[in-house]
């Protein structure tokens, strides 16, 4: 187009107020966003991006020590708030070495938005050096992910990254940032509306599923709530909660349900699944209506199919359509939000009748609580958690690794505020533990943290003990220390004839608490119950800065109840005697 | 279990190889059957339509629909199975003339509205366009006569306009 010369804009190449390159462009973005902290580190295709950092007191820019790390506490941060977590990392391994926390993240449904340089887009496709095909690797665990080209093109594309990966089912997002891109100068707009017409998530259910829903609860003799990680991701804690109390039905969590429903209500019959309770899989298996309420009938809820809960009639509320009727037939299904859909059913619900049931449920209780051994001068996992519980009277933000100490934490520790119980469920993640601790206690300074880990998982990414003692992150990490992969280990012995195949690591950990002051931070070694109540109030008491404490415990301990691979749920056993039968 | 189908689906996308590589990803990933697939622009800019064929019983397929519903450049999916559509499938066939010589493949070509398209001492080329079952019967007939090599282009389909009761085929 041709424009006389007298209009033509005056091309200012550098510092032009008008424009901005793609770097800053990028953290004015995240700032409107209202993005607080990111979780980084830096290498050559970011640079420009460290550098708009510099000085710049929009963003807190946490340097983490290794991307998987900075990932699982982008994680945290945001399983412990609901916002988004936000992660920076360079291009190729620092890409790749995101990719496990992503995945994570995807299974989980926890929504991030991950940043990562590219090499310029003149030599994208070259095999140039650091260049990984990043976006190609995060296709099949990202909700969506973007290569950035145009650098006019970043502001909406960062846009459209935070809404779809909150918005819908959450889960996380990539965006790819050529360095050049960043380097390229454009115009903030902040325009705020985002449209995609292509995502549309369904958030109101369909009123005659939900009119028969809530006939089908009204008149069941048997029924059950069965709340999963959708209720705490679609922030229906309230909701579930009055709901289920104001019919008076009983409600199971899943693993990541942990915390919808408090536990102290006579409704909450615990945990299910692989190692949930006795009474929560019976109830499962015996009801005959089933409210499934952000779950997904996982396997490791379900156990073998052909046996679960095979006479009841199953209604399913989920905001993914995908989930619904993927692994188990369901009569009713409702795709929404659960905020709304429960409060809709409730609208139209009548108490059912169901005293018998609750007979039922209380009998299973008294004559199946959960194994806790019986106390003597060592420590056993069961108490540990039960000692933490009880001095943090239930109100810590729980963070776990993955293993038996996760299964124990899960069942020992009474959840009875959302967004309280942290830990990688679907991809079962080792060495995702600590670091999404830090990431929740930066999140919420004013709750006291704890981290959960075992020996072996605490070992993946141990690095970041440096990034807790540079920023002070005031997180307790509880190292249930047996000596070995537990969980492998107690496979091994119920299932591998004892046959313990490099799962014991004995004498061949290091000393923790000597770790612990290598980074300059505070350890503690307990191995005794009196101690580890002494370890435990000391530990608990600092506010300021991060405490590792080494719990030695019984190392042969098995968990249990426990669904062996391939039973269903009320094939359960509860002790070594009853598995070997 | 209900019995395996062939299904027709119609999806309306963002125009961009990261829609096209996540549709066929769920295929991979999930382990849906994928007969065949193509991609191409819509008169619309920006846009593109993924034709897929696939088998599965009603649940698989229910599930294959809404995977792809959740792609985020999804706009739109059509299952046409039950529909009424305008299927079309194009297929080259190069058949060799050595056993019979050619006027009894042309009278087979023919028979099935097919065109010669290229001929060589020993071959014929040919060009058919149907549905997929005139295709893939035409393949059956000239199967004992030897085919040298063939090109299918995957099925290409949309809704009719008209939904009663016609058979214009
Ligand atoms: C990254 C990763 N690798 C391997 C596994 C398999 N795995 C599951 S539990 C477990 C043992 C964990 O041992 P530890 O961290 O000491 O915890 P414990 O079971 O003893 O409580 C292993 C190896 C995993 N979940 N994640």
């Amino acid at each position: 187009m041709d424009v006389p010369a007298t209009l033509k804009p005056v091309q200012k190449p550098t510092s032009d107020a008008q424009t901005h390159n793609g770097a800053e462009l990028l953290i004015k973005t995240l700032a409107d966003l209202g993005v607080d902290t990111i979780f980084g580190y830096p290498g050559g295709a970011v640079l420009p991006i460290y550098d708009a950092l510099f000085n710049n007191h929009d963003l807190k820019h946490v340097l983490v020590r290794h991307e998987q790390a900075g990932v699982h506490a982008a994680d945290g941060y945001s399983r412990s708030t609901g916002k988004p977590g936000v992660v920076l990392a360079t291009s190729g391994p620092g890409a790749t070495n995101t990719v496990t926390g992503i995945a994570t993240a995807m299974m989980d449904s926890i929504p991030l938005v991950v940043l990562s340089g590219q090499v310029p887009t003149s030599v994208i496709g070259n095999d140039a050096f650091q260049e990984a095909d990043i976006v190609g690797i995060t296709r099949p665990i990202t909700k969506q992910n973007y290569l950035v080209r145009d650098v006019n093109n970043l502001e909406s594309v960062l846009r459209e990254a935070f809404h779809i990966a909150t918005h819908g089912r959450p889960g996380p997002v990539l965006v790819d940032m050529p360095k050049d891109m960043l380097n390229s100068r454009a115009k903030f707009k902040g325009t705020k509306d985002v449209d995609i017409p292509s995502f549309k998530p369904t958030i109101h259910g369909h009123q005659p599923q939900i009119a028969k829903a809530a006939r089908m609860l009204s008149e069941a003799k048997r029924p059950l709530i069965y709340v999963g990680g959708g209720a705490i991701l679609g922030e229906a804690w309230k909701e579930v909660t009055e709901f289920a109390e104001r019919l008076n039905i009983p409600v199971t969590t899943t693993l990541m349900g942990l915390g919808a429903f408090p536990e102290s209500k006579p409704q909450s019959v615990g945990m299910l699944g692989m190692h949930g309770t006795w009474y929560a899989n019976m109830a499962m298996t015996e009801c005959d209506v089933l409210l499934a309420v952000g779950a997904r009938f996982d396997d490791r809820v379900t156990g073998r199919l052909n046996g679960f809960s095979q006479n009841s009639r199953k209604i399913h509320i989920d905001i993914d359509p995908s989930c619904i009727g993927k692994n188990v037939d369901v009569e009713v299904p409702i795709v929404g939000d659960v905020k709304r859909v429960i409060p809709a059913i409730d609208k139209l619900a009548t108490p059912p009748q169901i005293s018998e049931w609750w007979d039922t449920i209380h009998t299973w209780k008294k004559e199946h609580p959960l194994v806790v051994p019986k106390a003597d001068d060592q420590i056993y996992p069961q108490h540990m958690i039960k000692m933490i519980s009880e001095i943090t009277e239930g109100n810590a933000i729980v963070v776990t690794d993955v293993g038996q100490h996760q299964m124990w934490a899960a069942q020992h520790y009474q959840y009875n505020h959302p967004r309280s119980w942290i830990t990688s469920g679907g991809l079962g993640t080792m060495g995702f533990g600590f670091p999404a601790a830090m990431g929740a206690a930066m999140a919420c300074p004013d709750r006291d943290v704890v981290c959960i880990t075992g020996d072996g998982g605490f070992q993946m990414l141990t690095c970041e003990l440096a990034t807790a003692v540079e920023y002070k992150i005031p997180v307790k990490i509880a190292i249930m220390n047996n000596a070995c992969l537990g969980m492998v280990r107690q496979w091994q012995q119920l299932f591998f004839d004892n046959r313990t195949s490099y799962s014991v690591f004995g004498s061949n950990n290091p000393d923790f608490v000597k770790m612990a002051d290598a980074y300059g931070m505070i350890g503690m070694r307990a191995t005794n119950p009196k101690e580890m109540r002494e370890v435990l109030e000391k530990g608990m008491a600092i506010k300021d800065a991060p405490v590792l404490m080494d719990f030695s415990v019984v190392k042969e301990e098995n968990c249990y109840p426990m669904v062996p691979s391939g039973a269903a749920l009320f094939e359960m056993v509860e002790s070594d005697e009853e598995c070997k039968k | 279990m209900t019995k395996d189908y062939r299904h027709t689906l119609s999806v309306l996308v963002k125009h961009n190889l990261n829609t096209l590589s996540r549709i066929i990803g769920i295929f991979s990933a999930k382990g849906f059957e994928l007969a065949s697939v193509t991609f191409a622009s819509e008169a619309d800019p920006g846009m593109a339509r993924v034709t897929i064929t696939t088998y599965g019983d009603e649940k698989t397929v229910e599930q294959i629909n809404k995977h792809l519903h959740n792609v985020v450049d999804v706009l739109k999916v059509t299952d046409l199975t039950h529909k009424k559509c305008i299927e079309r499938e194009l297929a080259i066939i190069k058949v060799s003339t050595a056993k019979v010589g050619r006027p009894e493949i042309m009278l087979i070509a023919q028979a099935f509205k097919a065109k010669v398209i290229d001929i060589t001492s020993d071959k014929l080329a040919l060009e058919v366009t149907g549905n997929t079952d005139k295709v893939d019967a035409m393949i059956e007939v000239l199967k004992p006569y030897g085919i040298a090599e063939m090109s299918r282009s995957g099925s290409v389909a949309l809704k009719r306009e008209f939904q009663g009761a016609v058979n214009i085929n």
